[in-house]
């Protein structure tokens, strides 16, 4: 394995908000004509979880798509504003979406496995990306799964079908796959809805463990999971978004009405 | 405290509901208890006391419910925001009240020892000490029900008043025990009423930065003075 900028630890603080990695500001968004996500500003602490919350359509999963640029594969949809990252601003159409989306990962509801074997779902990405040997390779494969704490449960059958795999176990090898490529950022777009509780506690706390290396946004319709994982909550309602703070204070009192009525469910 | 608007989950208001309405019973018996002690010692009515000491009995079973009911609430549906801060609230005020409520007993105990004894001298402070407690109780268990943050606060200053008349007594108290050994007894248990009303306007200011965390969400700003200063009150015999 190279040396690289995952073999870092961060000291945790339970409040304190790091530096920004991405910096989103008066952002817009359409779908057409229909304007889904309004004068979004909103930053992306360096190594941090940053949870999305709000009812469905508030915005918050298309949010996640703009930020690896999903919406480039469907005309009519087009995002305004600035998603600064390394001084760049990462919606221009200049900026290179192969190299981007390996910068910027992303994890999805469903676990998406490729038909092929667990070894081969790793690799994949990779060497879309990098030519490595194949000791490198064997060691890129193994440090991914190892991070996404699915090496001991799979090392001995790596070339067996993934499909094979349990859906928690097949969610943990998309994670798997996605820091494969050492992305800067991983987007997790509701990445438990699928899950059963126990699978769901060992993602939630495979993200504990990844915001070392990582800058992590997840979108969750689960609140106890944005308390549970993340460092700064932002509640998203009709494509604004409302309110950013530490999970603590969004939890414990938040200062904007609307927060406190979807927080409390008592949203009407 | 005060009703937000409507949960999604009907059942989950109902608990809270309920959970305002047991604070709100607990509140008006702890009241009660205070008055019934005041009473007792007031009228020296042997028979108010011991029904004080008795009532103690229910006082403590509502803490012991709530305090049940909370951690079925947490545990069950997981409270949030002003939610969380109620229930949370709840449990800090119940064991507040709860305290009160042996306070109010212990006073009555000693207000049967202290009908037992002549006593030659004035028991005003002591009247007004009892009145003061008795408003702030009332104040206080006001604003829990209304979440009146003003009204909590006021109590919160009030409570200076309630420790200054404390000190004032402690001192009269040592006086009356010098002036004559036989006063030693009743002016004891006096001593020992008036600091368990003293405590008793303390807790009460508890409950205040309870609601007031509560509501707002955010503690109250500053520190209040502490008044008791009779810890270092020193009263020499006349030379």
């Amino acid at each position: 394995m190279s040396e690289g900028s995952h073999g870092s630890v961060q000291v945790r603080s339970s409040s304190a908000i790091n530096e920004s990695r991405i910096a989103i500001s008066e952002l817009d968004f359409f779908y057409g004509e229909h304007k889904a996500l309004k004068q979004i500003n909103l930053n992306l602490p360096n190594k941090q979880v940053t949870g999305m919350i709000g009812p469905s359509g508030c915005g918050k999963s298309t949010l996640l798509r703009v930020l690896n640029r999903m919406y480039d594969l469907y005309p009519g949809q087009r995002a305004v504003g600035n998603v600064m990252m390394d001084g760049e601003n990462i919606i221009d159409p200049s900026v290179d979406l192969n190299s981007l989306r390996a910068r910027i990962g992303m994890v999805f509801q469903k676990p998406t496995p490729f038909p092929m074997s667990i070894y081969d779902n790793i690799a994949f990405g990779v060497k879309l990306h990098e030519k490595l040997s194949k000791a490198a390779m064997d060691e890129r494969v193994e440090w991914s799964l190892t991070r996404a704490a699915l090496w001991g449960e799979v090392k001995d059958r790596l070339n067996t079908p993934a499909m094979g795999m349990s859906g928690g176990q097949q969610q943990r090898l998309c994670i798997a796959r996605t820091i494969a490529v050492r992305p800067e950022v991983i987007l997790l777009d509701e990445p438990t809805s699928a899950l059963d509780p126990i699978s769901t506690l060992k993602i939630e706390e495979l993200i504990d463990e990844l915001k070392h290396d990582f800058t992590i946004a997840i979108v969750t319709h689960n609140m106890q999971q944005a308390a549970r994982c993340a460092d700064q909550v932002a509640f998203f309602y009709l494509g604004e978004m409302v309110e950013v703070g530490p999970a603590e204070q969004i939890f414990t009192a938040p200062k904007e009405k609307r927060t406190q009525e979807y927080v409390t469910g008592r949203f009407g | 405290m005060p009703d937000s608007p409507e949960h999604l989950v009907k059942s989950y208001d109902t608990e809270l509901k309920k959970l305002r309405a047991m604070m709100a019973e607990m509140g008006g018996i702890v009241e009660n208890q205070v008055a019934l002690a005041a009473q007792a010692i007031l009228t020296r009515d042997n028979e108010i006391a011991t029904k004080t000491v008795e009532g103690d009995a229910k006082v403590d079973s509502l803490e012991r419910d709530i305090e049940q009911f909370v951690i079925r609430m947490l545990a069950l549906r997981q409270p949030m925001a002003s939610d969380l801060r109620f229930i949370i609230a709840s449990l800090k005020m119940t064991g507040d009240l709860e305290r009160i409520g042996d306070y109010a007993a212990n006073v009555a105990k000693r207000s049967v020892v202290l009908s037992q004894f002549a006593i030659p001298f004035s028991l005003t402070g002591l009247g007004q000490m009892l009145r003061l407690v008795q408003e702030q109780l009332k104040s206080i268990i006001d604003a829990v029900d209304a979440g009146d943050t003003e009204k909590a606060v006021a109590v919160w200053r009030s409570d200076q008043a309630v420790d200054d008349l404390y000190n004032m007594i402690f001192r009269e108290l040592i006086t009356y025990m010098m002036e004559d050994p036989r006063n030693i007894t009743p002016c004891t248990h006096l001593l020992f009423i008036a600091k368990n009303l003293e405590r008793i306007g303390d807790h009460a200011t508890n409950i205040a930065e309870t609601v007031y965390y509560a509501v707002r969400g955010e503690v109250l700003p500053d520190m209040r003075p502490k008044g008791d200063t009779s810890a270092y009150a020193v009263v020499r015999p006349k030379e």
